[in-house]
């Protein structure tokens, strides 16, 4: 390789947040027209490292090239101007302009827009013809699918120029055909020369798509390959630095008797919309019972409910003999008190309280308990002996009782989470994500401690948009979409492409919906 | 000293110290402005507030209202509210206090009287704050808009019931009856002279060890009680209190009622303390001087003491500013406040950034 076909390169890029070593001398060299995949668990230095690319942060030490000129970037201005975009996780649109408006948005030139917009629609329409990147330029960002958007974040990149595109985890929202679709993209992309970063943890993506693979491990690059030469197996153990085992080994369930009995339940999100309706399904003790789907397709809304959160509106759910209905609601505390446990989708926002200690976060939920309690007075030390108690068992480290909650990394605020729900001996345990935005060693020890539960024969709902989590927990699976379900099947016979169907059937079929509406 | 007891020493002592400073060295310049050499104004006020007995007595008594709303203001704070109706509850408060102290049976003893009288003055407090309170679990009404309108609603209200219902016959002033003896609170000069301790008159009573009581009791209460986690909760994550079984809109309406009911107590001290009358104004600035108090306390009751008595300095020492310099009046002290909020509350973290990289060569040797 000669030294022109470089689009990128680090040399020694060092980072420090106070104590926290974010980068050590990280070297990279990405090669122009290819795509390069960055692995590495959470917290091992990836965004911090694509940040310092993008301007967001400045590298304490070492040198960036870009195209072989040296580059400093203070902002994502500089970033922009030097030919770099980047597509982010969550994506940075406003939800009701157009599509236009959101790609003009940070260029729009003079006082008066009629004339940028215009400008902005022939490049587009020719930027969205060379790299086959249709997208209805008139519709507002709401009414597009997670796919569409992420067309757009990409569009808007190319349009401010960028030859080198960095995709942060850009199939976490994304169906298996979607992903395919955005797979396809890349490869256009590529023909046409753009470099593409591709930063994941999905080994399977890393090895359909990339070229060229580096893999970051506690703030070091620790490897370079080239993806045709190495194998899953090599990067995961290069990736945490011992040999990891996915694929959990489960005996067959032992399915006992209905712990929760849903029927024909509707429900409606915070803000009133229909996001549930006519979902009926049984949960067993013993057994372990998936709910898939892409993300908002009413899962998350159906969770809340389970856990008391939301009411319902139509139907019933028959929890431990009490019986849940739009008139008879039960609060998440009445819920916890039967032997319910819930670990929470959004772990920030929902499972722990970031500014509270992490022995006040493990009392989240059981803040009425007895055992803490002596009349009016909330036994501190008995709080902070629990928590420690906790920590022990589900090894959360540091092993601190007295810190911030969101001065652990995202493994360990969710193994005090799980520890939380587990240590209480519930009978039915309402799992959201467990593992999202957690590292591979700790992914392991959640699942193991979930088949754990299982096998003690604890009911489990598990809803997560991961299918490899759900295909390798799960007993029996729901696939849901638009807030119905759209299939079920048994746990040893699902495979990606069933599921991948079911979940974008519903989808086929919420186009006609709208276009019935019409 | 690990990374977080140092940022937390940063956060909680030297941020305030250094904000509070930068408001002295902004006042200072006003003084230069208006002709005023600052070094003498700060002996002036110093001297006035804190020099002799009377001065520091006033201080205290000062000080001592500053505590009730201060710990008002945080109470609310911690649950997320903006309770800037301290003002209005203090007010109402007082006729809470005023209306036991005036109609109990006089031959009754002190003991049963004080209590009952602050008592009324937490329960009319409690109400004042229910109405804005339960507007904003149920219906979504700002709390900033309804208590600063509960204000003015609790102005009307006094005005009309002292000039109507309370004002003596044949009286001319908007002011009731006095209070019955046994509902007055001994000063602390008549305390310490019936110990053989003279000290000089100042208004400062008894209210303050109230006050003291109060600090305590609300700092076991919010971070060794239930209840106190979750307020607490629901101040720091809505949607992490309704994971975990807190209702809101409950803890909404008690938390106002808590905070309505401390800023109620500034009548024990200006009505059952001083005067034995209610009167018009006696609240006057100190539920909005609550909020400074509380912010640049951190809504730490320890920190409201503190920030309390230097409102309290703040306070007396502005009055003898007052007389003793020709082109100084009372208002400086309005002045002050207002720097002391701006620069506690709205530029709080404007030291951070600098205490932060100046501690980083610290961080890397270790």
């Amino acid at each position: 390789m000669t030294e022109s076909n470089i689009a990128i390169e680090l040399i020694n890029v060092d980072k420090h947040f106070g104590a926290v070593h974010a980068n050590d001398k990280v070297n990279l060299s990405v090669q122009t027209g290819t795509i390069h995949g960055i692995v590495g668990e959470n917290g091992a230095g990836k965004s911090t490292l694509m940040s310092i690319l993008y301007g967001f942060y400045q590298a304490d030490s070492g040198q960036i090239k870009v195209f072989n000129k040296d580059f400093r970037a203070i902002s994502s201005k500089q970033s922009i101007e030097a030919g770099i975009g980047m597509v982010h996780q969550h994506f940075m649109l406003v939800d009701n302009f157009t599509v236009l408006e959101n790609v003009v948005l940070g260029s729009e030139g003079g006082a008066l827009i009629s004339e940028s917009l215009a400008n902005a629609r022939i490049e587009l329409t020719r930027l969205a013809k060379e790299y086959g990147l249709e997208v209805d330029l008139d519709v507002a960002i709401e009414d597009l699918s997670v796919g569409m958007q992420q067309r757009v974040e990409i569009l808007k990149g190319l349009y401010k120029g960028a030859k080198v595109l960095i995709l942060d985890e850009p199939t976490g929202v994304l169906t298996p055909q979607e992903s395919d679709e955005l797979f396809r993209i890349f490869e256009a992309l590529k023909k046409q020369g753009v470099t593409i970063i591709l930063i994941t943890h999905k080994l399977r993506e890393i090895m359909s798509i990339t070229d060229n693979v580096s893999v970051m491990r506690a703030g070091k690059m620790v490897a370079h390959r080239e993806t045709s030469k190495t194998n899953p197996e090599e990067l995961a153990e290069l990736m945490i630095g011992r040999k990891v085992l996915l694929n959990i080994k489960k005996s067959k369930a032992k399915s006992g008797s209905p712990a929760l009995i849903a029927k024909n339940l509707e429900i409606m999100n915070e803000q009133g919309l229909k996001r549930v309706s006519d979902v009926s399904f049984e949960a067993r003790s013993g057994e372990i019972l998936g709910i898939a789907g892409v993300t908002g397709n009413g899962q998350g809304t159906l969770l809340k409910a389970l856990a008391g959160i939301l009411p319902i509106s139509k139907g019933s759910i028959e929890i431990m003999g009490e019986t849940i209905t739009s008139n008879n609601t039960l609060n998440p505390e009445q819920l916890r008190n039967l032997g319910v446990a819930h670990v929470p989708e959004d772990r920030q926002r929902m499972g722990m309280i970031s500014e509270f200690t992490a022995s006040e976060t493990a009392l989240l939920g059981y803040h009425n308990d007895k055992t803490i309690n002596q009349g009016v007075w909330l036994k501190r030390a008995s709080v902070k002996a629990n928590c420690e108690s906790m920590m022990e068992a589900f090894d959360v480290r540091p092993s601190n009782p007295n810190l911030m909650s969101s001065n652990f990394s995202g493994g360990n605020q969710q193994k005090l989470i799980l520890a939380r729900e587990f240590e209480r001996d519930p009978d039915l345990l309402i799992i959201g994500q467990p593992t999202r935005g957690v590292d591979i060693g700790a992914i392991e020890f959640i699942r193991k401690r979930i088949i754990e539960m299982r096998d003690a024969g604890k009911a489990i709902i598990l809803i997560s948009v991961e299918l490899e989590e759900i295909m390798s927990l799960s007993d029996r699976i729901v696939v849901m979409c638009d807030g119905e379900i759209t299939g079920t099947v048994n746990g040893s016979e699902a495979d990606e492409a069933t599921l991948g169907m079911m979940m974008a059937n519903a989808l086929e079929s919420e186009d006609s919906l709208k276009g019935a509406k019409v | 000293m690990t990374r977080e007891r140092r940022l937390s020493w940063i956060n909680g002592l030297l941020l305030p110290f250094l904000n509070v400073l930068t408001a002295f060295i902004a006042t200072a310049i006003v003084f230069i402005l208006i002709g005023v050499d600052p070094i003498e104004a700060t002996k002036i006020l110093i001297y006035g507030a804190l020099g002799y007995d009377e001065g520091l007595g006033y201080t205290l008594y000062y000080a001592t209202n500053f505590v009730f709303t201060g710990l008002a203001v945080a109470v609310a704070f911690h649950a997320g509210l903006f309770n800037i109706g301290g003002e209005g509850q203090a007010y109402v408060g007082g006729l809470g206090t005023a209306i036991v102290a005036l109609y109990l049976n006089p031959a009754l003893s002190a003991w049963i009287v004080i209590p009952l009288a602050i008592s009324g003055g937490l329960l009319f407090g409690a109400l004042w704050a229910i109405i804005p309170a339960y507007l904003q679990a149920y219906r979504g009404s700002h709390i900033v808009i309804t208590t600063i309108m509960f204000n003015f609603l609790a102005s009307a209200l006094m005005v009309y019931v002292l000039v109507n219902v309370l004002r003596e016959v044949g009286e001319m002033s908007p002011e009731s009856a006095d209070f019955i003896k046994a509902s007055w609170l001994p000063f602390v000069h008549d305390v310490f002279a019936s110990f053989g301790y003279k000290i000089a008159k100042s208004p400062l009573n008894l209210s303050i060890l109230v006050a003291l009581f109060f600090s305590g009791l609300v700092w076991f209460f919010l971070w060794h009680t239930r209840w106190g986690y979750a307020i607490r909760a629901v101040g720091k994550s809505n949607d992490a209190a309704v994971y975990g079984g807190i209702n809101p809109k409950k803890i909404i309406i008690v938390t106002m009622c808590i905070s309505g009911a401390l800023a109620g107590l500034v009548g024990i001290n200006e009505l059952m303390g001083v005067q034995h009358r209610l009167f018009l104004n006696f609240n006057y600035g100190y539920g909005f001087g609550g909020i400074a108090v509380a912010l640049m306390g951190r809504n730490h009751p320890v920190g409201i003491l503190i920030a309390a008595f230097l409102f309290g300095i703040l306070y007396q020492g502005g009055a003898e500013l007052d007389f003793e310099l020709q082109n100084v009046s009372r208002d400086i002290v309005v002045v002050m406040q207002g720097l002391v909020i701006l620069f506690c509350g709205g530029l709080e973290y404007l030291y951070r950034p600098i205490l932060i990289r100046f501690l980083a060569p610290i961080e890397a040797t270790e």
